[in-house]
């Protein structure tokens, strides 16, 4: 039997390709993504030009979340305003709690209690790995990977369940006070807490084995969305943005508040900037959370939760007011004009989850602040979009969006 | 300490500069004209590499100068922060040079000044509004704007009970969420459908 081969050989291509590549030449497209769009998570508009699918231009549309907080905070007392940080980065609150708490406490040059700062440091820090979860579960659902979603979701459940039991409420947590907190811990929290973090440490690592070496989740993040080091830097980057570009700045570490001196985190750094470098940073910042937790709980001091010397400024307990005309005037005082603050200007930032959360405060004296600016981490986190997402495929941009990990409450204000 | 190991440094490029009062940071006074070289000069030479926040402050109607801007600059290598402060020459129309060549998280802070004070940055490229939509006439974080917004004549009775201002709603039409005619349909932005009218109600004039 003889095997007959026939070559085959393609009809002459040569004129069909060049007319192909004429009919497949790429159209340039304008595309609005947003507002209401899954990966832009939140109200974000982004107006992209487009070159098949890449992106030639993107321009970045904000303020659909804009409620106008500064002129709020201008016509409130300071305790007033304290429910509006809840809605600045509301996957955190406890911790823009505590970042503006801190930042009046300042301007009254206020020494909270030991324990109010370890709490505080407790608060904080669940805060940060509750916004890490939600982000990464978020960051990895935009890519394709479904499951991260459902262990993160988990574990922060568990979490906001804590915060229920601490401040009554799951989301508004409302916990500062200027001068202390709402109230102490309940019993047996702090175990509570402690078993958390048992149970999560081993799901952090569930969800590394799901990722870090998944060759889909490294193809579709590693060096995409590159930011450089002078590039994080100049755009006002904070947080776990510009250390996954490798820029060892952390205000816990550098610039210590409510005593985060006497605990020990490492800084996890990325190297290239990419959108891999980025989710990794978090990942690794939650367990320090968890370390620094643990070393807060096992310290905690007694003693009160709020200044107990600052009369004219944390309002006098229940029990103080209904039997004693002093504290009943000090209460009366301090709901219906104000802390008594000094006049002068204050600027305080915390390392908050998306990054520096900074509270610029002008006085005049008084309980209501002359002008008060708001530095939303996110707007500035932001603002690298355009420079980030050109030459990107525009399947690229929702893996840059998620690793950017952004909150429209704190960047629309 | 810093502080006046800066100031005598500061001094030899900008004589001018003078002492703010502060709470915390090193605060300096500059003639807005000279902040670019101060800015410029503190990031060069003294390692404040990192613009924070740039906005202003509006010392009131009758104050005069009327808007100050203000800066925050951070040191990742001193750990610290300053502020500068400028007094905007011309109350009527307020300006300052733009920072966006020496930093830029500079581009979207003043934009954001800009729509909120109207401070004009002189070399911005691209000054447009940020938060507010581009056809909104005030600028809100003005001493003048009343909080609930100017008062109307033909004021909306169910907003006027919850704020007790004579103010009319943000605009269904020509607001954030409506799509202006002429814009082809991609830039458009999506549009709310106006539920402000019906037959028992009369559409109110826009």
């Amino acid at each position: 039997m003889s095997t007959e081969t026939t070559e085959y050989t393609a009809p002459d291509s040569g004129g069909k390709a060049a007319a192909a590549a004429q009919e497949f030449e790429t159209e340039h497209l304008e595309v609005s993504m947003g507002p209401s769009h899954p990966s832009t998570h939140g109200v974000l508009r982004l107006n992209l030009e487009l070159d098949g699918e890449i992106v030639k231009m993107c321009d970045p549309v904000l303020g659909y979340l804009h409620r106008g907080d500064e002129k709020i905070a201008e016509n409130m007392t300071y305790n007033q305003f304290v429910p509006y940080t809840d809605r600045l980065d509301y996957l955190a609150p406890l911790a823009n709690n505590a970042a503006y708490a801190m930042a009046v406490e300042k301007l009254a040059n206020l020494e909270v209690p030991e324990r109010c700062q370890a709490i505080r440091v407790v608060t904080s820090e669940l805060a940060r790995i509750s916004a890490h979860l939600l982000g990464l579960g978020a960051y990895t659902m935009d890519v394709g990977a479904l499951t991260v979603f459902m262990i993160t979701f988990t574990e922060r459940e568990k979490l906001y369940k804590l915060f229920e039991e601490l401040t009554g409420a799951r989301f508004t947590t409302s916990y500062s006070r200027i001068g202390g907190v709402t109230r102490d811990m309940p019993e047996g929290w702090t175990n509570r807490v402690l078993t958390f973090c048992e149970e999560l440490l081993p799901l952090l690592d569930d969800v590394e084995s799901l990722l870090t070496r998944n060759r889909i989740w490294f193809d579709r993040t590693a060096d995409i969305g590159i930011i450089s080091k002078e590039d994080a830097i100049a755009y006002g980057l904070t947080g776990p943005n510009l250390r996954g570009s490798g820029v060892d700045v952390d205000l816990r570490r550098d610039v210590p508040y409510s005593g985060y001196e006497q605990y020990e985190f490492e800084v996890p750094l990325g190297e290239n900037g990419d959108c891999y470098d980025r989710y990794a940073v978090r990942v690794e910042e939650m367990r320090q959370s968890v370390r620094i937790v643990r070393q807060a709980i096992k310290k905690m001091p007694g003693g009160p939760f709020y200044a107990e010397d600052a009369k004219k400024i944390y309002a006098p307990r229940k029990d103080k007011i209904l039997t004693s005309m002093e504290e009943l005037i000090q209460n009366f005082m301090i709901t219906t004009e104000g802390p008594d603050m000094p006049a002068g200007e204050v600027y305080f930032e915390a390392e908050n989850p998306k990054g520096a959360l900074g509270f610029y405060i002008v006085s005049k004296g008084g309980g209501v602040p002359y002008r008060m600016k708001i530095r939303g981490p996110s707007f500035n986190n932001l603002s690298i979009l355009e420079k980030v997402s050109v030459g990107a495929m525009i399947s690229d941009i929702s893996a840059i969006l998620g690793s950017l990990d952004f909150v429209m409450g704190e960047c629309d204000r | 300490m810093i502080a006046q190991d800066l100031k005598s440094a500061l001094k030899e490029s900008c004589p001018e500069l003078d002492d703010r009062d502060s709470l915390d940071w090193p605060a300096f006074n500059c003639p807005v004209g000279s902040i670019a070289d101060v800015v410029k000069e503190l990031r060069d030479d003294h390692g404040f590499d990192a613009l924070m926040d740039a906005t202003a402050i509006d010392n009131g109607v009758e104050a005069s100068p009327r808007f100050t801007v203000v800066y925050h600059l951070y040191s990742s290598e001193k750990h610290t922060y300053i502020r500068l402060a400028g007094d905007c020459l011309d109350d009527e129309a307020p300006s300052a040079p733009s920072l966006v060549d020496l930093f830029k998280s500079a581009n979207w802070m003043e934009r954001e000044t800009y729509d909120m004070f109207g401070i004009i940055y002189e070399g911005h490229p691209d000054l447009r509004r940020i938060l507010m939509w581009d056809e909104y006439p005030h600028h809100p974080l003005r001493k003048d704007f009343p909080l609930a917004g100017h008062e109307n004549e033909l004021w909306d009775p169910e907003i006027a009970e919850n704020t007790g201002v004579k103010v009319k709603p943000a605009p269904m039409a020509g607001g954030p969420f409506v799509a202006q005619q002429s814009v082809f349909e991609s830039k458009r932005e999506p549009a709310a459908k106006d539920e402000s009218w019906s037959e028992e109600k009369e559409k109110p004039d826009q």
